[in-house]
């Protein structure tokens, strides 16, 4: 007399096909349902004339994508994305030296490391309201500023470029640090041997040695930096203030006061797409066989 | 209590015909053999052979293709049947212990799962421990971390014994083990299958083991059963030329049978001359035959002193090896591959072998220690 | 051995670190500070931290914080376990694609993921509160979950689960008796990442939460943007130990062995 226990064990073992599906089914349809749909409505909404309370009506256009071409949001394109890149070239500039301190380091090589990633692991709104805290008219540094008699009155910081680039740098950086790294310490130090042993001084050896093999984490830390400050929110929004807005302030915008939501899945749209782009595009240039560096 | 291999009723295992397919490859090709009660049955071959998906046929960890054949134990066919439903006890090459379970909690486990009365746990794990020369005392309650490998492997030992198998099998147990330990533990899984009863079923890669413990021997290559028999019969009388390579070192000789002439036909050597091979139902005129023939079986003379009535071949010594207990005379012979002749050392200080580089001599060997290799 | 780094690049890296740490260090140290507006150091003092206590916002804050961290996690925990399990033990046809679309959450802004939601949320009639804000930790904490117990899944030993078998016991008997307390660490560090971000989570859960069901981090948002007393500063700091030493524990036990 089979228990239903056994005679379900009995059923499931020859359907290998089965046993995955009834394990992948309920985590799968939480994402079907509460991921990829939600994003789906989004972009019909998208497409959708835009109604009198801000939401949608039947109906097909195009107008939202348009609007993009208004030179006020392509100027929010345009920073947004010269921002994300600018962020990521501050952050591959600071962030090479630091994991190659720290490939190098021997003993304190797990210390650094910590260090490193020690930031990464608190929350993000404390870490922008640390940068707020410093950067305010009555902050820290203005107020040694001051106080040292170096300046009259204070430097407006916030809400600033520069404070929203800190932000964004002070936010991504260890993002940056860690794949290099990665890459480095599997560097093999008698390649740089061999090449000094050749002739080649220490310009040459990085040039033609560490920097190609360190490339895929090069790539792997421009991508972490870069595709999270496209989509970025925060950031802009506690240190730039209405007036540096990036594409991920204009969308909370039509969400909440400008109350226009097709509009505003538009922009997310947007965002998605841009980052989308540059996911395939790394994954493309992830699988090219590096030819020299080989 | 010894429990001779012939005795009781029906074989404990059965294979017919089973084949076993990944995708593309055969792993186990049509292979039929059975396992008698009580027996050390070993499975013996090189890496790819197929002897490890055998073993995990018996287990349960594979089935067999759809129209593969049938595995039986103790006469029930168990095809379909899962590891737990089988009342098999196995060892791994890894010794698989729980690493979050005490020695106890391990050997205790199948126990557990048999739902075994608590009373009698305690004493049977007690008793299995002994049985494997550990401590109770003192590695009951160790974590199978604190262990060395002898130790773990003599642990996952007694976790199968404790369940008092028909019929235990065992993956490589001992491959990483160093080799004195090794030899220890041959000797007393023998001495465990002696005094058991129980059907041992073991796979292993090194020849040497499986001469030492095994009843009978399943050589295996490429899927198939290449030969079957006792460690004697497989090494005096290899059938084929993979037997005779892989069990122990052997000269090949080809030719083709002449005539025949009395007990003994005579066969006209690849690379000239003539042997004489004792009688084989293989042997037809004109037909073409492999030999082997052991190093051991072997001598090297003076071309003028063969002994009448031995197989000779001629050639020039191309080295002499020092091996310490045996030396090994490598002969160069046209129209064959280097003959290697062992012979056994006397002591080369008081006694030298009269042999060294460049020498012209001949080897030599009776009819009767020819190995007919059924495939050519 | 080890090449030497040149001196400009330690100078650099110091730059770095003090870039890395400063503002943190510099917000902790303040939050002791006896003093309401200056930034000059008047004297050590708990009160900041006192003053949170008083507060029913941030009280209330904490209290759905933790609801909802409790919920999401033990509902990710358990759906990305079974996931990963399929994934390490099953061949099935559409691998790669699914383990793409497992990886969507991860990339996808958080922008895009709240305001989606809160689409779906406003079209299907939900009403905004702890539930929703449930159901959206869920959805991006669920990839990270498989991620780390796939990863602790795929360096297990097999033939622990087969031994298993062989000494009686059944799929089920072995999936609890073995692989479970193999797997345990794994789980625990999945779900301990898990409530970290939920518990950090700021702008998903700004879209999808109502007037009434404000976590820690939204009370923190509106402390920041009113510019309120360096209780900020206290709560932060409390919100950095918290989550650290989460982030800390799950570390140490993804790897241990």
């Amino acid at each position: 007399m089979a228990s239903l226990r056994e005679r379900a064990l009995a059923w499931m073992h020859p359907r290998p096909q089965a046993r995955a599906w009834a394990l992948l089914a309920p985590g799968t349809g939480w994402l079907v349902v509460f991921f990829l749909v939600p994003i789906l409505i989004m972009f019909a909404y998208s497409l959708m004339p835009r109604g009198i309370y801000g939401g949608v009506e039947t109906g097909f256009t195009l107008e939202h994508y348009r609007r993009f071409f208004d030179p006020l949001y392509l100027d929010i394109l345009r920073r947004t994305f010269v921002w994300s890149v600018a962020c990521t070239v501050i952050c591959l500039l600071l962030g090479f030296p630091v994991a190659y301190a720290v490939a190098l380091g021997g003993k304190w090589k797990n210390l650094l490391l910590f260090l490193v990633v020690l930031p990464f692991w608190t929350s993000f709104l404390v870490r922008t309201f640390a940068m707020i805290f410093l950067l305010r008219d009555t902050g820290l540094i203005n107020n040694w500023l001051l106080r040292l008699g170096l300046i009259e009155n204070s430097i407006t910081m916030l809400y600033t470029p520069f404070a929203v680039m800190s932000g964004l740098v002070y936010g991504f950086l260890p993002f940056m640090i860690l794949p290099i790294y990665a890459s480095l310490e599997k560097l093999d130090h008698s390649l740089l041997e061999a090449a000094e042993v050749l002739g080649a001084r220490p310009a040459a050896r990085f040039r033609r040695i560490t920097l190609p093999l360190s490339m895929p984490g090069v790539v792997a830390g421009c991508l972490l930096v870069f595709i999270p400050a496209l989509g970025s929110f925060l950031t802009a929004d506690l240190l730039g203030g209405a007036k540096q807005m990036m594409i991920g302030n204009l969308v909370q915008n039509q969400f909440s006061a400008a109350r226009n939501w097709p509009f505003g899945s538009a922009a997310s749209f947007i965002v998605m797409a841009l980052v989308l782009v540059a996911v395939m595009l790394y994954l493309r240039v992830k699988d090219r066989p590096t030819g020299e560096a080989a | 209590m010894v429990v001779s291999p012939s005795s009781t009723a029906g074989p404990v295992v059965q294979l017919c015909r089973v084949s076993k397919t990944f995708g593309d490859v055969k792993a186990v090709n049509d292979v039929s053999f059975e396992i008698r009660r009580g027996e050390f049955f070993s499975m013996l071959g090189p890496s790819g052979c197929g002897k490890t998906t055998t073993l995990r046929l018996l287990a349960g960890f594979e089935q067999p293709d759809e129209d593969g054949g049938e595995v039986r134990l103790l006469g029930e066919v168990v095809n379909k049947k899962r590891p737990y439903e089988r009342k098999i006890a196995m060892v791994f090459q890894s010794y698989a212990l729980f690493p979050h379970l005490t020695v106890h909690r391990n050997v205790a486990f199948g126990l557990e799962q048999r739902k075994t009365p608590k009373a009698q746990i305690g004493d049977r794990v007690y008793h299995a421990l002994e049985m494997v020369r550990l401590d109770p005392d003192t590695f009951a309650r160790r974590m199978p971390g604190q262990l060395s490998g002898g130790q773990r492997q003599r642990v996952a030992l007694a976790r199968a014994l404790v369940l008092e198998p028909d019929i235990l099998l065992l993956d490589e147990p001992l491959g990483a083990i160093d080799l004195k330990l090794r030899k220890e533990m041959q000797l007393e899984l023998k001495a465990l299958n002696q005094q058991l009863g129980t059907t041992f079923v073991y796979v292993t890669h090194d020849q040497e083991e499986a001469l030492t413990m095994s009843d009978r021997i399943a050589v295996m290559d490429n899927a198939r059963v290449a030969q079957l028999g006792t460690p004697a019969e497989i090494y005096e009388n290899p059938r084929t030329a993979f037997v005779a390579k892989f069990i122990g070192e052997s000269n090949f000789f080809g030719g083709t049978v002449e005539r025949r002439n009395g007990k003994t036909w005579e066969v006209a050597r690849t690379g000239g001359g003539r042997f004489l091979v004792p009688d084989h139902p293989a042997l037809a005129e004109g037909k073409p035959v492999r030999i082997a023939v052991r190093p051991e079986w072997m001598d090297v003379w003076r071309e003028d002193a063969v002994p009448p009535g031995e197989n000779a071949v001629g050639g020039a010594i191309r080295d002499v090896i020092y091996l310490g207990e045996t030396m090994h005379v490598i002969v160069t012979v046209p129209g064959s591959d280097d003959v290697t002749v062992a012979v056994r050392n006397e002591g080369q200080l008081i006694k030298p072998l009269p042999w060294k580089r460049g020498d012209v001599a001949a080897v030599a060997w009776l009819p009767e220690d020819c190995q007919i290799l059924e495939e050519v | 051995m080890v090449a030497r780094a040149p001196r400009w690049v330690l100078g650099v890296s110091l730059l770095v670190y003090a870039f890395l740490h400063l503002p943190i260090l510099v917000l902790v140290v303040f939050s002791f500070n006896d003093s309401k507006f200056s930034v000059d150091w008047a004297g050590f003092t708990m009160d900041w931290y006192h003053r949170l206590l008083e507060r029913p916002d941030i009280l209330r804050g904490l209290k759905a914080s933790l609801i909802v961290g409790g919920a999401s996690t033990v509902i990710s925990a358990v759906l990305g376990t079974m996931i990963a399990l399929a994934l390490a033990r099953h061949r099935f046809r559409g691998r790669r694609a699914f383990e793409g679309f497992l990886y969507l959450p991860i990339v996808t802004p958080e922008i895009v993921v709240g305001i989606s939601l809160l689409i779906l949320f406003a079209l299907v009639k939900i009403p905004l509160g702890l539930t929703t804000i449930i159901i959206a930790h869920v959805a991006f904490c669920l990839s990270f979950v498989v991620i780390v117990v796939l990863a602790r899944l795929e360096g297990m030993d097999r033939t622990l689960e087969e031994a298993a078998m062989i000494l009686g016991a059944d799929e089920v008997t072995t999936f609890w008796k073995v692989t479970v307390p193999q797997l345990w660490p794994g789980i625990l560090s999945g779900a301990l990442l898990a409530f970290t971000m939920s518990f950090d989570d700021f702008v998903i859960t700004s879209f999808v939460s109502g007037s009434g069901s404000s976590t820690l981090p939204i009370v923190v948002y509106g402390m920041v943007r009113r510019n309120v007393e360096p209780s900020i500063n206290a709560i932060s700091t409390i919100i950095l130990l918290v989550t650290t030493g989460l982030i800390y524990l799950a570390d140490r036990l993804a790897r241990e062995k």
